[in-house]
């Protein structure tokens, strides 16, 4: 039997060590108990979010499930491998490693994934150290400050003879810093504790438009029911504060109604069942353009999809403007993307599809199949350049999937945080290594 | 004359702070608090050192380093820069535009002086 058709069997073995009851499971991942039994039995096909929250909740990675846990520790130990150079003839032996000493092999693997969260936190905060300048500016006023305490308290503390006139200058000068060390550190905290609450001063109205577009999961019943307008449902959502947030996502609302208005869910779900996730064939079966199709897929319920999809958009700048993210494939915080990525590659051929597979290397082994389109926004005139956009749907390649003849091109997140050396696309080093 | 140092600093302060060390090491410090002229200052007033602070109203230290690379005559003059940004990117910036040393606020007095007699040596050898 091949290994992904006993996934079930795994969920139930590793329900059981944990002790959690089967409709404990089901109601945490928001499932019916007999649902549940039926993947449990092997009797249904499981993958994309809902794989990932099950197996989030019993505390296993997903490939563990799918795969079993030596070949998912395989797979990592190659991973980690791979992320350190070593060489090929003994990245082989990952299998025998894993079965000659397991402990250790588990404590490789432990520590691998250590350090790839840890890489997307140091990710994080260094792009919001880059970008954010009420950050930089209230950090600088703070080590300023500190600056000229430290210089003027070390004058004072190791010079015996001072004038007068020059120590009252320092005690005066020490005085006033000192208080204005007090004011910008308080402020810097304030500022912090807002970020923390997550109000009015996030980094980018697009950080609470995704914020926003997560919480739905992407998709919205009303507005395929036709039963709320998207301005009521800007309205009444408590996660969009800022103006500008609520802007952007009344337009992608506004796109996402009439994406839905084109390609009605339940034909385009039948459509999808019966033709894949086949953009050309679903944008000829609705007479539709690509990116009407990619946007639609990206906004299927799960139950639809065979799995999970990403999807990014881009303005002719290359900055993001859309997102939805995928297991095992980065994206950037705040842009600033590999540009190794279909979608920059399909903004300098406008209207030409363009399919790649890609591995995004020192993360996951995982491939994906990245289609994408550039395409005019709006109406082009006669002394107006036309305006692009490109939009790139991303499919993980599921295991057996895969076609060994397909050429997998690697790509990147972000250079800060990509290990790749020699790579002619590199914008700056990484913080992981000497790749400029 | 004795030796000369031009201080482009904003921080008032810090200014007073490195003036006084300086002076009490028989340098004669100016202080200027502007990026937008201090090439022009620089060009005529020929010190024997800059120290500059990266961030400036007016034009940024990094900028004007850049102009001072360009200029005749003044490819070669010591110049140590000072930043509250300490991101290995500002370093690496710096260092391509040509900078004598660069240093972190916030620093220690003992290495503003030992990077400005350091400085002064290397640039006074034949």
């Amino acid at each position: 039997m091949p290994r992904d058709t006993l996934t079930g069997s795994r969920i139930r073995e590793r329900r059981g060590i944990k002790g959690v009851r089967q409709a404990d499971l089901a109601r945490q991942v928001g499932i019916s108990p007999s649902y549940l039994n039926l993947i449990e039995h092997n009797r249904r096909r499981i993958g994309g979010k809902l794989l990932v929250d099950i197996a989030e909740v019993l505390g296993v990675e997903p490939q563990m499930l799918t795969e079993g846990a030596e070949a998912a520790l395989i797979a990592t130990l190659r991973e980690a491998a791979a992320g350190a150079g070593v060489a090929i003839t003994e990245t082989d032996r990952a299998e025998e490693l894993a079965g000659r000493f397991p402990g250790w092999a588990e404590a490789l693997a432990w520590s691998h994934r250590r350090i790839a969260s840890l890489e997307r936190t140091v990710e994080t905060l260094s792009d919001r150290l880059t970008h954010d300048p009420r950050l930089a500016a209230s950090l600088h006023e703070v080590l300023s400050t500190a600056a000229a305490i430290r210089s003027t308290a070390s004058i004072l503390a190791e010079t015996g003879e001072l004038e007068p006139e020059w120590r009252d200058r320092f005690h005066r000068n020490l005085n006033e810093d000192s208080v204005r060390l007090a004011d910008s550190s308080k402020a810097l905290v304030n500022y912090l504790d807002e970020n923390e609450a997550g109000e009015e001063h996030r980094g980018a109205p697009q950080e609470e438009v995704e914020a926003f577009m997560m919480a739905n999961g992407h998709h919205f019943p009303a507005l395929e029911a036709g039963s709320a307008t998207p301005e009521e449902i800007v309205a009444t959502a408590p996660e969009l504060t800022g103006r500008a947030a609520r802007e952007v996502t009344r337009a992608v609302l506004d796109q996402y109604a009439a994406d839905a208005a084109a390609m009605p869910l339940a034909a385009f779900g039948r459509e999808v069942q019966s033709v894949g996730v086949d953009p050309l064939a679903l944008a000829s079966a609705f007479d539709v353009d690509l990116p009407a199709v990619f946007r639609r897929v990206a906004a299927l319920p799960e139950d639809v999809l065979p799995g999970e999809v990403g999807l990014v958009v881009c303005d002719a700048s290359g900055s993001i403007l859309f997102r939805k993210a995928v297991t095992g494939f980065a994206l950037p915080r705040y842009g600033e993307a590999c540009p190794l990525w279909p979608l920059f590659t399909a903004l300098n051929r406008p209207l030409v599809p363009i399919r790649r597979r890609v591995s995004q290397q020192g993360r996951t082994a995982v491939e994906f199949d990245c289609l994408a389109v550039a395409w005019p926004d709006g109406q082009p005139g006669f002394e107006r350049d036309p305006l692009y956009r490109s939009i790139m749907l991303i499919l993980p390649v599921r295991p057996g999937d895969g076609d060994g003849a397909v050429l997998v091109q690697p790509v990147g997140s972000t250079c800060r945080v990509c290990p790749r050396t020699g790579c002619g696309a590199r914008r700056e080093p990484s913080i992981l290594s000497d790749g400029l | 004359m004795g030796r000369h140092v031009l201080l482009i600093e904003d921080e008032a302060n810090i200014s007073e702070a490195i003036r006084f060390l300086l002076t009490r090491e028989g340098w004669n410090v100016d202080t200027h608090a502007d990026g937008s002229d201090a090439v022009e200052l620089i060009r005529a007033a020929r010190p024997d050192l800059v120290i500059l602070d990266v961030m400036l109203p007016g034009k940024s230290g990094m900028d004007i380093l850049r102009e001072l690379r360009e200029s005749d005559g003044l490819r070669d003059l010591p110049v140590l820069m000072l930043t509250a940004r300490g991101q290995s990117r500002d370093r690496e910036m710096a260092e391509k535009a040509g900078v004598s040393r660069f240093m972190t606020k916030p620093f220690s007095n003992a290495e503003v002086l030992t990077a400005v007699r350091d400085l002064h040596a290397q640039a006074s050898r034949p």
